[in-house]
């Protein structure tokens, strides 16, 4: 699948990426402010968004993971676990995105000596070892009940619910843009560029005097670290955590949301993101149990026509043409 | 010192009955340019893959400036300073060809910046003088995999070249550059070797780049070294050119 699927969009003038990610941002905003209730479901789409740029990383060396919500979910667990002894969520962020790097790490040693269906699978297996961990383990995690996450605190200060929404959504925001700016340079970069190379040779890598083990590790860390951000800012967020955060449904919808979006940018999971779960909301109230045959067909359409997803089409409008 | 650049000895690997390498001893000195010559299947592309530890031997040895190297991981032995091009060239098909020259640069220091561009001011100049030396600048921005076959046999060239080996290693470096413009690129290519004293073994059908070009001729039969020597001397040898299948007279214009 990774080979239309990820294919480049056509290059765009990085001034018309920053436009569009401005725009994006302020639609954003008024989107959150014009309509309260909507407020709730930006910030865990920007919270999603991070955790599939980690996605679109591995995408870009030709590798999809099918169990990467477990990087969300041990982020968001580390929330619920320490929330009670260290109520500050300015301090609980790092903390699950360093834990969630940690267990990257580990887990990244031993599943980059793996590449294709061997590598998705693995990680599937790997998420849902978690999964019954979370299950079962009911003395510790209470089980499928899940854990509700006691207040928080934000630098010290305890917020009115209505002003720790707005301060949800900004840190989701404003993780989004850094995390968004910092794959983007990535890409870039000789390890962006080298990680983009195991896709088609990875054998020159090594006769170049490179590890491409090592390239793909450092990625799959990068995007484990993003994965636990995510879960931390989800857990923020609902205030709930639940095994369901680390079943292979939750890791198919990070993939279906990076195909949705495109690999082709940055901007890509965050245009999947806020589609994916706008079309949820209001799918889910327009035609109730329908809404997942909606996001099946509009995913169906976008690898048939736009296998570039959603920011192709856009790049595809925005492109100079040769 | 004065010693061998590169030092096999006794070189063993059968693929099954096919003898690839039966009883290789080569010494490659420091400076020189050493051209192997030989039929289809003789086991010279085996040569190059167990000197680059892409291939393990069977047996023998093998001493890269006086230190053995059998063993070593591919990467570990390109570290040291031997480079190699590939008979299929092996480009980042995806890659433009730019960024493909610049990726040799970059991994010469490792390749470990995960911030700076890969295209920074430097190595985009850098990959840019690599290109020109080899014509290709005009082809910069061009995907690798877009490119036609001599085109991309040079870039693979290019990009073993600005890793700086020491010692590098080509499988066939003319095979689909058109006839035309055999004789310059050879030219070129043995220029840039020499300006940057690069010792070079490098596999070639052509006997008239061979004649004019190599120092010492490694004749490859089934695995064996039929022959070594000047390459006046090993091209009228009337025993090479009965008994090795394959190799033509040397013809003169
Ligand atoms: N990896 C391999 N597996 C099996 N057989 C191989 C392999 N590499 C080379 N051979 C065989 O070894 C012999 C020598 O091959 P090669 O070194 O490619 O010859 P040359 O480069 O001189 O044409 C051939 O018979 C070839 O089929
Ligand atoms: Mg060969």
């Amino acid at each position: 699948m990774s080979g239309t699927v990820t294919a480049p969009a056509r290059r765009v003038a990085p001034i018309g990426e920053a436009l569009l990610a401005l725009l994006g941002i302020a639609a954003v905003i008024l989107a959150a402010w014009a309509v309260p209730w909507l407020k709730f479901i930006l910030t865990v789409a920007l919270a999603k968004g991070i955790a599939v740029l980690g996605i679109l990383l591995l995408l870009r060396a030709g590798q999809v993971s099918f169990g990467h919500s477990m990087f969300l979910a041990i982020g968001a667990y580390t929330v619920a676990f320490l929330a009670p002894a260290l109520p500050e969520a300015l301090l609980l962020l790092p903390l699950g995105a360093a834990i969630a790097g940690l267990f990257g790490l580990v887990i990244g040693l031993f599943v980059v000596r793996y590449r294709d269906i061997f590598f998705g699978m693995l990680n599937l297996a790997l998420s849902m070892v978690l999964y019954s961990l979370l299950e079962k383990l009911y003395s510790l995690t209470k089980g499928t009940d899940g854990i509700r996450v006691s207040g928080l605190r934000f630098a010290g200060i305890t917020p009115d619910l209505a002003t720790q929404e707005w301060v949800m959504f900004g840190l989701a925001l404003g993780l989004a843009i850094l995390f968004g700016l910092l794959v983007r340079a990535y890409l870039g970069s000789p390890m962006g560029r080298a990680l983009a190379g195991i896709k088609t040779r990875e054998t020159r890598l090594e006769f170049m005097g490179v590890s491409a083990r090592r390239v793909l590790l450092a990625a799959y860390v990068l995007s484990a670290v993003m994965g636990g951000v995510a879960g931390t800012l989800v857990a923020m967020t609902s205030r709930h955590v639940t095994p369901q955060l680390a079943y292979w449904t939750s890791s198919g919808e990070l993939v279906f949301i990076a195909v949705l979006g495109g690999a082709g940018s940055a901007l890509g999971p965050f245009l999947g993101a806020a589609a994916f779960e706008l079309v949820r909301v209001y799918a889910a109230a327009a035609v109730a149990d329908a809404w997942q045959m909606i996001l099946g067909a509009v995913l169906l359409l976008v690898i048939l026509f736009a296998p570039g997803g959603l920011w192709g089409m856009l790049a595809g409008r925005l492109g100079r043409r040769p | 010192m004065s010693g061998p650049l590169l030092s096999a000895r006794g070189l063993r690997l059968a693929f099954g009955g096919v003898k690839a390498a039966d009883g290789i001893d080569l010494d490659v000195m420091p400076g020189e340019f050493l051209a192997i010559i030989g039929p289809n299947g003789a086991g010279k592309t085996t040569f190059i893959n167990m000197t680059t530890g892409y291939l393990k031997p069977q047996g023998g040895s093998i001493a890269y400036d006086g230190e053995p190297i059998l063993g070593l991981a591919p990467r570990a032995i390109v570290r040291r300073g031997i480079g190699r091009s590939f008979q299929l060239p092996q480009l980042f098909a995806e890659h433009t060809v730019l960024e493909n020259a610049a990726l040799a640069i970059a991994a010469r220091s490792g390749l470990w910046s995960p911030l700076t561009p890969l295209l920074r001011p430097a190595w985009r100049a850098e990959a840019m003088a690599v290109l020109e030396r080899f014509g290709l600048a005009p082809l910069a921005e061009a995907r690798a995999d877009a490119l036609n076959e001599g085109a991309r046999k040079l870039a693979d060239i290019a990009m073993a070249v600005a890793l700086q080996p020491r010692l590098i290693l080509m499988d066939e470096p003319t095979s689909g550059v058109a006839a035309a413009e055999k004789m310059s690129v050879v030219e070129t290519l043995v220029r840039v070797l020499r300006e940057a004293k690069v010792t070079a073994v490098f596999v070639e059908h052509d006997m008239e780049v061979v004649e004019r070009f190599a120092d010492r001729v490694a004749v490859w039969n089934q695995g064996r070294i039929a022959a070594l020597g000047p390459p006046q001397q090993v091209l009228n040898d009337p025993a090479v050119l009965r008994d090795v299948i394959g190799i033509e007279p040397a013809h003169h214009a």
